[in-house]
Order: structure tokens, then sequence, then C-alpha cells
């Protein structure tokens, strides 16, 4: 496998959709392969990046508010 | 309330405006409990109370249903921002890659470039990347094709890259011309 082949099915990778056998051959390259190696480790930690950048708390008074929609439309629960 | 942070989260994601945000995730959770029944036991919770989420989005506070954006990605190749990072570079010379300069990246900024996709990219990439939902779950929340699902995201992952470096550029994190091989 080259690097253009590699970095091609890099995402397949990341998102653990290939068969065991391309899995297995991607692994290999990336273990020889500092710049693939690289890219790939960029990727991992990039979309952990976003994630944690795109966090939001949720408004206190949305909870409540949620909560308060919720209990008008159950019958009261018995409490515990 | 379970999973009430990351449904609010990409409320906001979705609609870019939080009022719309706090509506649309208040009807998702009263329309979960109203459909409660519907849910089946041992199903995955977080992939259903997504599922009705963008339902809800897309039949209330999205504008009348549009043509697929039409998106050029021809000049965005794989590794888009690895690459103008000087990423391969400082591999290559033993260094670790420059995610350094994402992490200086302001949260307001990736928001941003996430909610600046075309919602089919930004709806994939939201789900897949920040939620970590599979092809198959991102599959039956959208109900679209897995071959969707994936055409979606590859496009969507690119112009992402893309948006990022561009803010980067913009705000002095990165020079424009950065290394590219």
């Amino acid at each position: 496998m080259d690097c253009n082949e590699a970095i091609h099915q890099i995402y397949h990778y990341l998102d653990g959709v290939l068969t065991d056998e391309s899995r297995a051959a991607i692994a290999r390259h990336l273990d020889f392969c500092p710049p693939c190696s690289g890219g790939y480790h960029f990727e991992v930690e990039l979309r952990v990046l976003i994630a944690r950048k795109c966090h939001d708390e949720v408004p206190a008074d949305l909870r409540h508010r949620i909560a308060e929609a919720i209990g008008h439309e159950l019958p009261p629960e018995p409490t515990v | 309330m379970p999973f009430m942070g990351p449904l609010y989260s990409a409320a906001l994601r979705m609609t870019r405006n939080p009022t719309d945000a706090e509506d649309l995730v208040q009807e998702t959770y009263l329309r979960a409990y109203r459909g409660f029944e519907g849910f089946k036991e041992g199903t995955n919770l977080k992939a259903w109370l997504y599922r009705i989420l963008t339902n809800t989005y897309i039949n209330q506070y999205r504008a009348a249903k549009r043509r697929p954006d039409q998106v050029d990605l021809d000049d965005v190749e794989d590794l888009y921002l690895y690459r103008r990072l000087g990423g391969a570079e400082a591999a290559a010379a033993g260094r670790s890659p420059e995610t350094e300069v994402l992490e200086r990246m302001p949260e307001s900024d990736v928001k941003e470039a996430v909610e600046s996709l075309p919602e089919q990219f930004r709806m994939a990439v939201l789900l897949a990347d920040v939620e970590g939902f599979a092809y198959k779950e991102i599959a039956e929340i959208l109900d679209i094709p897995i071959g969707t699902v994936m055409s979606r995201l590859h496009r969507g992952r690119k112009l992402l890259q893309k948006r990022l470096w561009d803010y980067a550029v913009e705000n002095g994190l990165a020079t424009g011309t950065g290394p590219v091989r």
C-alpha cells in the first residue's frame, strides 16, 4: 500500500468501517510511514478538538422549562 | 433529562439561533415523552432522541426544503488542514503535528466554522464527528442511505477543514502560505 491509498482511506479507517484486512494493511503502512502516521494522528486529534470546542452549557432556565412542560404532560408520579 | 447537553449543542449548530435552539430542544423532549412507547427497549436512546430532534428541526425550523447546496471542493485535497499546518514536515522532522494552532482557536470560531457548512453536510459532520454516531445510526437518524451519509461526510469534513484554515489565517494563527506537499 502506498501513501495515496492509505490517506485516501484514512477516514474510513478512523470511522472503523473497513474490513479487517484493509485495516491491517493501513495499520502496517502507518507503522512505517511517519508523515502518514502524523496525518492520521492529526485527524484523530482534530476530531476530538472539534467535538470539545462545540460544547455549550444548557441554560438553567431551559432545564427548568422542560421539566415543567413534561410535568404538565404526565400524570403525577407516586413520590418515592 | 438524559443527553440534554449534547442535544442543546446540536440544536444550536442546526438552528444557529439560541431562541430557536431552546424551543427545538423543548419540543424534542415533549415529543419523546409523548411517543415513548415508540421507543424499543434495548435500542439506542441517544440515537432515538437525535432522530426526533432532527425531524422536528426539519419540519418546523428549517426553511422550505432546498436543493442540495452546490459546493466546489475540487481544490480541497485529503489532509487539507494537516498539510497546510506543516504537519508532514513536522512529523518527518520528529516534531509533533501542529494541533496547537487549532488548540488556540477560540470556541466561537470552531462553532462558526461548523455552522457555516451547508445544512446537509453540517448535519452529517455534527452527528459523526461531534456526537460520535456510526454511519448506520446517522443513516437512520437522517433517513438517508449509508452511501449518502458517507459522501456527505466526506464533503462536509473537507469543507470544514477549509473553513477552519480560513479562520486560522484570518485570525493570524497561521500564515496563508503554509507548506503544502
